[in-house]
């Protein structure tokens, strides 16, 4: 408790100065709207929105002025699939808040959210101002991180061991989660999703196979249907068996009266059209995660208007369901129609890989103008957050400048703002670096400097 | 530093020669004294380590090549040059010379445009699990860690890498050109590993690099007391694994001190039975006479200090630190010491060890004077190793370490060469070494940068823009996608 009380202290202090009215000016904007890219001009920032951008826009009197010398203004950065403010040390269980372990779709991560986590100054550091954190499965599925440190992860991908408990298919609800230093607060909105792994994860998580996996799912919408229908019977206890607990009946109402996504992680091409067809079918709303294979099905995941968050590093046949997996998946989705949201990893202290992925989408093939809102105005678009994601008038002032292309690895952020506050620069991982940067003069160890 | 590093790898190597030549002159003598009263019996063959050291040898042959030149690219040499608009030429697998825009350009030859693109040497990723941990990921292809027993130094990488993984095929388009495949780190004493020529081939064999020499994998910190404290046996600490090294470092010193008892009564004429062969003893008595090479894997500073000590406690030399997540904190020690560091940009913060892991890891300790090396351990990130070089720069240059393209490209290039021990032979681009060269479409630290052609020894084995130097994997034919991953 004294210890709770402390981290609240701390995050008092570090609340950061009321929004200001600031004019960045000699900047590149680069909008993720239809605007496009303006080359040079100034963009305001006034009570926390946009106030006006571009090439004829001047500082008005009196707000603080930044000359970006050269530099790119971009939205700031959301990551549409992440463990960050969920969980701090992957490896050790007692930090992890991302899953749920029993139950299933009742599961509500925006719970766990923790604004003191020492992840997220570092992750604006790499110019993200907000975060879906998403639910995932013990043993992984779709959202897995990358299995790093050989013997680790691999070693114990098939163990056993007490925290691997799995949740009936669904792994839980979804929370968008803002990244402002010293908000107490920062769950922008909760149960924004239902998640659940189809695919091998799915397959495993329903005894072994793909139609075990479909029929549990459709079962289960069948029962919150009917639940919905008669939640006073339910609690009598007159009505038949439900193969999920109320509370995740409860969380899948608003999933099958078609009012709150499904984000279903799901890679091979014939999977991603049974999903396609559930959706149809159910009537309900779907996102896609993963995707490996989506090139394949681009055509139908565009007709379906159905959006897809992807890793566009994707390109081994890593598993029998990404057989297909290309470098120009992202390319060729975007080019089908269909609206992509690049992200990062989920190892949280790599949250910069997300707009590296842009860039080497890029590189393989998508237009670099479509680029910047597959992190920005994309995530915001397949999430349905609204006034966030472009540079447009109006909008929140989540905005970041950086020293150069916001895609490249040579650029860093010069000054990130959340709501038209400009956000402290810090971060633990900086502190180490700063300590052993540079070799002390005094002849006392780092620690002591 | 840099030179010192050679100077202790070539007397390391010179030191093996010497034990080569004592080997073999101990068994010629033998056989050439018949005034012996009663002569040795032979050691039935498999029983005597020394009479095929070799057991496995490489099959390698250069793919064919033909004279080339690439004129007008930017050329970065790993040898701390960059030379605008330059010229390089390769015959017959080797670097022929490598200039200025005026150098003259042999009759005859394959002349590319490298205008407006880069040229490297050949990335060299020196912690790699292809072909042991291969794509796909399914549990009956999951050869990377004999994890049961925390000391398998008596395993082989190379028994382990299914040729086909179509990672190293991913691995190529990214200008991967050498690779060293390990075992995992669940053990104290993971087994050898192996240096190959990422070239498609049937047989290990046709992919090893001749004359490499082996390295012994050991780890260190939470992955082996984990794997075998989990199972309430030994190590289950840290310094459960500290003890564990060291009782197999005595066991290794006895077992060697049997053999060279055994050679002198041998060489005397004198009767004597061999003690009998240890194929992990072998391994780690290869270590103690400085022909294997210690791979290190260990994140934490004090636990890097710590087998410094066991190192010097048994006379042999650690060759690189693997992952090293707070390399930043012993940089000095680690140049002292003439022992490189391998790690990613920054992929940390996934579980305690790496915990200190920051961005500007491999910066810090570079300024501090170690050898400095950027490896993957990762079939994705193996692709890009020069973007994760560029993010490694980028993270020092944000705090005024002026680190050059000139000086990062060695990360990725000379470094793991002296890693390895094969920079004699590759690593940077001077004449007569071996024809490792990669054309990136532009800028390799650029996230836009892609590897339009690649060549090992001279040969063209990968083109951006020609299916016939895409080479699929046999597993990969017939599938949706056909390993067609170049758009």
């Amino acid at each position: 408790m004294k210890r709770a009380l402390l981290a609240l202290a701390t995050l008092a202090l570090a609340t950061p100065a009321a929004a200001e009215t600031v004019a960045i000016i000699n900047a590149r904007l680069e909008t993720a709207s239809p605007a496009g890219t303006i080359p040079s001009g100034t963009i305001v920032l006034r009570d926390g929105r946009i106030l006006a951008l571009g090439a004829g826009v001047s500082a008005p009197a009196g707000a603080r002025v930044i000359d970006a010398a050269g530099g790119t203004v971009s939205p700031g950065l959301i990551a549409p699939s992440s463990s960050l403010t969920v969980t701090e040390v992957e490896q050790v269980t007692s930090t992890r808040d991302d899953r749920s372990g029993k139950l299933s779709a009742g599961f509500d991560i925006s719970y766990g959210v923790n604004p003191a986590s020492t992840m997220i100054p570092l992750a604006r550091q790499t110019g993200l101002t907000r975060v879906v954190a998403t639910p995932v499965l013990s043993r992984g599925g779709g959202g897995d991180g990358h299995k790093h440190d050989d013997g680790g992860a691999r070693e114990f991908a098939g163990g056993g061991g007490g925290d691997d408990a799995e949740p009936m298919m669904f792994a839980g609800q979804a929370a968008i989660v803002g990244l402002a230093a010293g908000d107490l607060d920062p769950v922008v909105r909760a149960r924004v999703a239902v998640t659940l792994d189809l695919g091998e994860a799915g397959a495993r998580n329903a005894g072994g196979s793909r139609g075990a996996a479909l029929v549990l799912v459709r079962a289960a919408f069948e029962d919150a249907r009917a639940f919905a229908r008669n939640r006073a019977a339910y609690d009598r206890g007159e009505t038949r068996e439900f193969g999920l607990s109320r509370v995740d009946l409860e969380a899948l109402i608003p999933v099958v009266e078609g009012r709150t996504p499904l984000l279903v992680r799901v890679n091979r091409a014939s999977d991603i059209l049974q999903v396609l067809r559930l959706a149809r079918e159910e009537k309900i709303k779907i996102i896609l995660e993963g995707a490996a294979e989506g090139w394949l099905v681009a055509p139908q995941i565009a007709a379906a208007g159905v959006g897809v968050i992807l890793d566009s590093q994707t390109d081994l046949p890593d598993s029998f369901e990404s057989l297909a997996a290309r470098l120009d998946n992202a390319a060729r989705l975007q080019a089908a129609g269909v609206t992509v949201a690049i992200m990062g990893s989920r190892d949280l202290n790599n949250m910069r890989q997300q707009r590296f992925n842009a860039g080497l989408a890029v590189a393989n093939g998508l237009p670099r103008d479509a680029a910047m809102a597959t992190v920005t105005a994309n995530v915001a678009k397949i999430w349905g957050m609204t006034g966030v994601g472009s540079l447009i008038v109006g909008q929140e002032a989540d905005v970041v400048l950086w020293t150069g292309d916001p895609l490249e690895t040579s650029s860093w952020p010069k000054a990130v703002f959340i709501g038209g506050v400009e956000q402290p620069q810090g971060a633990r991982a900086f502190e180490l670096r700063d300590r052993y940067a540079t070799p002390g003069a005094m002849g006392y160890p780092p620690a002591y400097q | 530093m840099t030179s010192r590093l050679r100077a202790a790898l070539a007397a390391a190597a010179t030191a093996a020669l010497l034990v080569g030549c004592a080997t073999t002159g101990s068994t010629a003598s033998t056989s050439a004294k018949p005034t012996a009263s009663s002569p040795a019996r032979p050691v039935p063959t498999g029983l005597d380590p020394a009479t095929r050291p070799d057991p496995f040898p490489s099959t390698y042959a250069p793919l064919p090549s033909r004279l080339t030149a690439i004129r007008g690219a930017s050329i970065l040499t790993a040898t701390g040059q960059v030379i605008d608009r330059g010229v390089i030429v390769f015959a017959e697998g080797r670097i022929v010379a490598v200039g200025g825009g005026d150098m003259a350009i042999p009759d005859g030859a394959t002349v590319i445009d490298g205008t407006g693109k880069w040229v490297t040497p050949g990335i060299i990723d020196s912690h790699s699990h292809l072909g042991v941990y291969p794509s796909p990921g399914v549990a009956s292809r999951s050869d990377g860690n004999e994890g049961i027993d925390p000391v398998t130094a008596n395993v082989w990488a190379e028994h382990s890498i299914w040729p086909q993984d179509p990672g190293f095929n991913r691995a190529r388009a990214g200008g991967v050109t050498t690779l060293q495949i390990l075992p995992g780190s669940a053990n104290l004493f993971g087994g050898r590993s192996v240096t190959v020529r990422n070239v498609p081939s049937v047989t290990m064999q046709g992919m090893k690099f001749p004359g490499a020499p082996y390295g012994l994998k050991m780890a260190c910190g939470e992955n082996p007391k984990r794997v075998y404290g989990g199972r309430s046996r030994a190590p289950a600490t840290a310094m459960g694994n500290v003890a564990g090294y060291r009782r197999a470092w005595i066991d290794a010193a006895d077992y060697g001190r049997r053999w060279d008892d055994y050679r002198a009564k041998i060489a005397k004429g004198e009767r004597a039975d061999p003690p009998k062969r240890d194929l992990g003893m072998d391994t780690l008595v290869g270590v103690l006479r400085g022909e294997i090479l210690v791979q290190n894997h260990c994140y934490r500073a004090d636990e890097m200090a710590v087998m410094i000590d066991v190192a010097k406690e048994f006379g042999y030399r650690i060759t690189m630190f693997h992952h090293a997540s707070e390399a930043y904190k012993v940089g000095a020690l680690l140049a002292k010491e003439g022992i490189c560091f391998a790690t990613w940009a920054d992929w940390q913060g996934f579980k305690m060890e790496a915990y200190d892991g920051i961005e500007a890891n491999a910066a810090i300790a570079f300024r501090a004077g170690a050898c400095t090396v950027i490896h993957s351990d990762d079939a994705t990130i193996t692709q890009r190793l020069n973007q994760e070089a560029a993010i490694a720069m980028a993270a020092g240059n944000r705090i005024g370490l002026k680190i050059t393209e000139a000086e990062a490209i060695a990360w990725i290039t000379i470094n793991p060469a002296k890693a390895l021990g094969i920079d004699g032979q590759t690593g940077s681009l001077v004449a007569g070494k071996r024809a490792d060269v990669v054309l990136w479409s532009a800028n390799p630290f650029s996230v836009y940068a892609q590897a339009d052609k690649v060549f090992i020894d001279g040969a063209l084995v990968y083109d951006r823009r020609d299916p016939r130097y895409q080479p699929k994997s046999d597993f990969e034919l017939g599938q949706p996608g056909e390993g067609a991953f170049h758009p």
